[in-house]
């Protein structure tokens, strides 16, 4: 199971359920009215949790590459 | 000849060589013509992704809305980024299916997936109607930009008949090698761009971003915030998520993902590719500062407001050089465009309707499209009237429609019929247009609703129809059992 995956959701709940509430001017963020940087913060966000996704998945790959390497190597042996 | 035009004129030129050039060492058959032998790097896949971000409509109706409406327009940093994340988990299935079919178009994928041929028919058919109009945006749009740039001395007329000549020259002999070698040149050229006056004009103008955005709230109260209704939360949040939904349903980026060698690269691309498209932030900058530079633009001519600032602001090489890059903008995609509809035509249309034609034959039939297509959008783009804004309007809601049918189809078994991912399709674009004809939205459909609901983006109502159409005939109809597990069963 690759549960992490479901780590992608977040910044999509986390950008459209906070606009509401970020819709505001005040305060500026970095020299942006509010929204706009809440926005952007986001957008950073969706980038830094696809890489995590990356990461574990690719982990996660070699790790199943390994387990079917030393397995055929087994079946070959015998 | 005034410096802007020479750059202009230069950059086009090299443009048409590349592409022109792109095409050496292969021998074009559909394949190579529309989808790059499958054999795209990263590098590649990376740009023709993002160069399918970085349209005319970025350029011109990024800091358009900007300049017009203000807030509303951050949805398409939104909505980019969401497409994205969701682009990790869709785009290898899609990929590893085209890939061991050889398939070259979208509509192969439904054909492939459904075992329809009718079902192509009508997804090629929803393409054609939704790229025309797109690729006449982009004519219109560069005509825009060029006779701006040259401050006249060509027209929109030239500059459109011009770079359609040419287009459809670089198109025929390289096909979408043609767009990969352009459009590197067009993202060096508008990342420069985009960053270089949206870093200085408010910095020139203003001293800083804060200053220049408190300057807006005072000059346009409001404009920075969504308003409470209209293009309130509730619209934008519909907006994005169907936005989001529509993206990789646009026959020419459905057809790129094609191109890639191997399926890794839309993993990292999706890490990336949210980064690179907050060079949009920029652009709306550029447009902010506009409202206090160069105030004035109504309506459509919002869409001006990047170039009349530019002119205001700098000297004739600097307008040359932006001028170039928003010529690239329009030619890029439009290449693609071409090459999608070329292949979607003669691929699903016209080999249907002719079983025995030969691949060289189709291959032919694909490029010969690319002048007719190209002259149909040039005259659509100089004389088209209100029609074409309809069109337009249409032509995302249109490729959106075809959402409901492909989700239900990654999974290894299909569960509903071919002639339900029909029904819901037609369904759905029938209904779009009738709320585009009507100009419907959902407070003229529920009058009574509460705001929040009166709000919500009217794309989503033919996404409805059409999903409770597809599930109704899937109950309807009977999936057929794979023939190779009933022989597995029966033995």
């Amino acid at each position: 199971m690759r549960r992490y995956r479901w780590l992608a959701a977040i910044p999509t709940l986390g950008m459209l359920g906070g606009v509401p509430f970020a819709n505001r001017v005040r305060p500026y963020v970095l020299g942006l009215p509010f929204l706009l940087a809440w926005i952007v913060v986001w957008v950073v966000i969706t980038s830094l949790v696809m890489a995590l996704i990356f990461v574990l998945d690719s982990r996660r790959d070699a790790e199943i590459a390994d387990v079917a390497a030393t397995s055929s190597d087994r079946s070959s042996a015998s | 000849m005034t410096p802007a035009l020479v750059v202009i004129v230069g950059v086009f030129v090299i443009a048409i060589a590349l592409g022109l050039m792109a095409r050496r060492g292969h021998v074009m058959n559909l394949e190579q013509w529309s989808v790059g032998g499958r054999g795209f790097g990263s590098i590649f896949v990376f740009l023709l992704m993002a160069g399918e971000i970085y349209t005319t409509f970025t350029f011109l109706g990024g800091s358009g809305w900007a300049y017009g409406k203000g807030a509303p327009a951050f949805y398409i940093l939104c909505y980019g980024a969401i497409a994205y994340s969701v682009s990790y988990f869709l785009l290898p299935i899609v990929w590893r299916y085209a890939q061991t079919r050889k398939l070259v178009s979208q509509a192969d994928f439904f054909v492939a997936k459904y075992e329809s041929k009718a079902l192509g028919v009508i997804v090629a058919l929803v393409s054609v109607a939704a790229l025309v109009p797109y690729l006449v945006l982009q004519l219109k749009g560069l005509g825009l930009i060029v006779s701006e740039a040259s401050g006249g001395v060509i027209t929109q007329a030239v500059a459109v008949w011009t770079s359609s000549v040419a287009l459809v020259g670089y198109v025929v002999v390289s096909g979408v090698r043609g767009s990969a070698w352009t459009s590197a040149l067009k993202d060096v050229m508008i990342l420069a761009v985009a960053v270089g006056i949206g870093v200085y004009l408010p910095l020139h103008y203003f001293g800083g971003y804060r200053a220049m955005f408190e300057a807006v709230e005072l000059a346009k109260p409001g404009a920075l915030t969504l308003p409470s209704s209209g293009m309130s939360p509730a619209w934008f949040i519909s907006t994005v998520l169907l936005t989001a939904t529509g993206f990789y349903m646009w026959p020419q980026f459905f057809a790129g993902v094609y191109t890639a060698r191997s399926e890794s690269v839309f993993r990292k691309n999706a890490v990336i590719l949210p980064l690179y498209q907050l060079v949009v932030l920029f652009v709306f900058f550029t447009g902010f500062a506009a409202i206090l530079v160069v105030p004035g633009l109504k309506g459509a001519a919002a869409d001006l407001s990047l170039l009349r600032i530019v002119e205001r602001s700098f000297g004739s090489w600097t307008v040359g050089v932006i001028g170039a890059a928003g010529l690239l903008t329009a030619l890029v995609p439009g290449s693609m465009i071409l090459i999608t509809a070329g292949t979607i035509i003669s691929q699903n249309i016209y080999r249907v309707m002719a079983p025995d034609a030969s691949d060289r034959t189709v291959s032919l039939v694909a490029r010969s499209l690319v002048p007719v297509l190209t002259l149909a959008a040039v005259i659509l783009t100089l004389r088209g009237g209100e029609t074409l804004v309809v069109l337009l309007l249409m032509g995302y809601n249109f490729v959106t429609q075809l959402f409901p049918a492909l989700i239900l189809s990654l999974g290894e078994r299909r569960r509903v019929s071919a002639a339900s991912a029909i029904a819901g399709i037609v369904a759905g674009e029938l209904t779009v247009v009738v709320l585009t004809v009507t100009s419907a939205s959902v407070a003229t459909l529920l009058p009574g609703a509460p705001q929040i609901v009166k709000d919500l983006n009217v794309g989503f109502v033919a996404l409805a129809v059409n999903a409770v159409v597809l599930t109704v005939v899937a109950l309807a109809t009977r999936v057929p059992r794979p023939v190779v597990t009933e022989l597995v069963r029966n033995p």
